[in-house]
């Protein structure tokens, strides 16, 4: 059995050529049957995200597959297959494993070690249980990627630095203020990203919120939404002194914080910390705070710095991900191809011809009289049981192996007379809870 | 080799395996590391406990007495004040600090004499291990706190700057190597004040004046006066954050002159070859 997958990224496809092959994830009962339809296909998983469409199957003609495959998205959406074939990748064997493990850890994403793929991977899977698309094989693939996946978070530090903007706010202020349950926020400035970063400050545990905006019924509005209060704008200042974070985004010409002010604020404040950010551009805040004891004064560009630090330390982590899964892909490429019947038979033979050595040694050394003759037909009658015991497996082994069941059945085998090799390890599903969120 | 110098020896020995992880600690993300950084430093700990109480045996007085002794009992103590704190703060990073300061305290300390001290009437008082324990903790507590501010100097230079090593990634937080600070502070003050006042209260019992201003004396007050202002400024005036950490520094060079420069380079009462007679 071999696994293929064909399918189209970010890297390979624009956005027009994306939207126009994804699959409803409402809808996935259809595509699922239909692709489970075509002659090659054994098995069939579909990943569809906004950035990459993965049709993933196992087939015993790997070559059939993949262009019954193409044909199969190129029909369903109704577009040629000259159209998008430029667009389409297409990977088998041990390539096809590499890339699947590629982009569960998110090594493959748009933004490296982003965390939602693994989910979209995860929901897909899903699908594919749900109408038993999925067979032993994909099974046993998707939970070694999810696994592989997890090996890739925990052992490298792919994921732990925020790559956006408002995260990136958050991870600061940890870095200032460690906890921020007990601390305050102002927003000055009703913008869209002050909302955006202020709901990752509460999310994250800060508790009090204070809004102010030139026009009090804005300032009013947002602080309901998250259950704070609303200050008129010229006493913004009286207030900053109970608040640990500010955030502001005006439309002003000028500043409209300056260092006397933060001076003064920070007096009253007995030098605890201040984090200011600032995204307004025209800039709201004099950078000269910055260099004020305490404050901490940051501006969209300075964000956009941290962004990109961040980034580049995640890059410099993918070689250690990379090596995981390079580990990982040896692993379950052995288990498939275990899983042929005729290395199974003689393993198994093997195995209980080993057996009956050692029992007849065992024996001989026990019975030291026996005449050749009679050791000869011991040994005969203990073949002729090993003959007997491996009759039927055999034939069921040999009869099955072009069915959807044989790698049941072979699998089965390896287990039970724990034949060597791997036996595709993470067996046990685990249920699809772990909704990663960065 | 008498068994508490073998001991020492082994002790040294573990608190260098466990320096080299805490320093590979800093770079690598691995548990592993960080694990085995602390179990070496626990290991070693122990075995430095062991080395003191068979040196105490061996030698009849509180093994603070010689060159030799003071070093190890003060690593020891800083060992031991630092797993306290990782227990509060698990931080691998102020051990990378502390372990490799202990450790040279301790190859420092191997080069010393190690013959037992002699007799001196003056050791044979229980004022002695009083005043010496309770100076030596509350040093242990100050290197703590200057190794946070160093840390938070460090920390503090990129968040001002913007521009972030890896060890942004790995250092504490602002807030909390500045709770350290204050700790140190509470724990390390009256640790050291009583020092001072039962090393005066031994002196009067010893040579029948609480204070003759040798030069221990007058460089420990000095540094003491250092704490006394930087608590002050904290509790009163919101002194935090970057010069609450620069004053720890300061202040601990300041002890570890008065312990080191007092000792090797001025003579006085607290010089060693006044109680070993070399």
């Amino acid at each position: 059995m071999h696994i293929v997958i064909v399918g189209l990224s970010h890297k390979t496809a624009p956005v027009e050529v994306r939207e126009k092959l994804a699959f409803a994830p409402t809808a996935m009962e259809r595509p699922l049957r239909l692709m489970l339809e075509l002659a090659p296909v054994a098995e069939g998983l579909i990943v569809s995200t906004c950035n990459r469409v993965e049709l993933c199957a196992a087939t015993k003609e790997p070559e059939a597959a993949m262009a019954a495959l193409r044909r199969f998205l190129a029909e369903y959406h109704e577009i040629s297959t000259e159209e998008i074939n430029s667009n389409l990748y297409s990977y088998q064997g041990e390539e096809a494993i590499r890339h699947l493990f590629r982009v569960a850890s998110s090594l493959d994403s748009m933004v490296l070690g982003e965390p939602q793929i693994l989910g979209q991977i995860k929901t897909a899977y899903g699908y594919a249980a749900e109408f038993k698309t999925a067979g032993l094989i994909l099974n046993r693939f998707l939970h070694k990627a999810f696994s592989v996946a997890k090996r890739v978070r925990t052992e490298t530090a792919i994921a732990s630095n925020a790559v956006s903007v408002s995260f990136a706010a958050v991870e600061l202020a940890r870095k200032i203020f460690d906890r921020l349950d007990n601390k305050a926020v102002m927003i000055i400035g009703a913008g869209e990203m002050c909302e955006l970063a202020a709901r990752h400050f509460v999310t994250n545990g800060v508790s009090k919120v204070l809004v102010t905006n030139r026009t009090f019924e804005r300032a009013e509005k947002l602080a309901a939404e998250f259950n704070g209060k609303a200050i008129p704008f010229e006493y913004f200042v009286e207030h900053l002194a109970e608040v640990d974070i500010v955030m502001t985004s005006t439309g002003a010409p000028n500043f409209i914080l300056g260092q006397r002010q933060m001076e003064e604020v920070l007096k009253r404040r007995k030098n605890r910390p201040m984090f200011l950010i600032d995204i307004a551009v025209p800039r709201d805040i004099d950078p000269k705070v910055n260099s004020l004891d305490n404050a901490y004064l940051y501006d969209v560009d300075d964000l956009q710095g941290v962004v990109q630090a961040n980034l580049k330390e995640r890059q410099k982590e993918a070689g250690k991900a990379e090596a995981i899964v390079e580990q990982e892909i040896g692993q379950f490429y052995q288990w498939l191809g275990n899983l042929e019947v005729k290395p199974t038979i003689i393993a198994l033979r093997r195995k209980l011809e080993e057996i009956r050595q050692q029992e007849l040694d065992k024996t001989f050394g026990n019975l030291k009289d026996l005449t050749d003759s009679q050791r000869r037909s011991i040994e005969a009658m203990a073949g002729a049981i090993i003959n007997k015991v491996l009759h039927q497996p055999t034939a069921i082994l040999k009869r099955t192996q072009n069915d959807t069941s044989g790698e049941d059945y072979v699998d089965a085998v390896r287990t039970l007379f724990d034949l060597p090799g791997p036996t595709g390890d993470d067996k046990e599903i685990k249920p699809l809870d772990d909704t990663d969120q960065e | 080799m008498t068994a508490n110098v073998l001991l020492f020896k082994i002790t040294l020995l573990t608190y260098f395996a466990a320096t080299i992880f805490y320093l590979i600690g800093v770079i690598s993300r691995k548990e592993s590391v960080r694990l085995a950084a602390v179990w070496l430093l626990s290991g070693g700990f122990v075995l430095h406990c062991s080395t003191l109480v068979a040196r105490w045996f061996a030698t009849g007085i509180t093994p603070v007495a010689s060159l030799y002794e003071s070093l190890s009992f003060f690593a020891w103590a800083l060992v031991g004040i630092y797993l306290i704190f990782y227990l509060r703060y698990r931080t691998i990073m102020l051990g990378a600090f502390i372990t490799p300061l202990a450790l040279v305290l301790m190859i420092i300390g191997s080069a010393a004499p190690k013959q037992a001290p002699a007799l001196n009437p003056m050791l044979d008082s229980w004022w002695f291990p009083v005043h010496v324990t309770l100076a030596f903790l509350g040093h242990a507590v100050f290197a703590i706190a200057a190794a946070a501010g160093i840390m938070y100097l460090l920390q503090e230079r990129m968040l001002k700057s913007k521009k972030f090593s890896g060890l942004f990634y790995r250092l504490p937080s602002l807030d909390t190597l500045d709770s350290m600070n204050y700790k140190c502070l509470t724990f390390g003050f009256p640790l050291m004040t009583m020092g001072i006042i039962s090393g005066a209260i031994w002196a009067n019992s010893a040579w029948g004046g609480y204070w003759r201003w040798d030069p221990k004396e007058t460089w420990a007050l000095i540094s003491w006066f250092l704490y006394a202002a930087l608590l002050h400024g904290r509790l009163t005036v919101g002194w935090r954050g970057r010069r609450a950490a620069i004053f720890a520094i300061i202040g601990f060079a300041f002890l570890l002159f008065t312990f080191f420069g007092v000792n090797l380079f001025l003579s006085g009462e607290h010089s060693f070859r006044n109680f070993t007679g070399q």
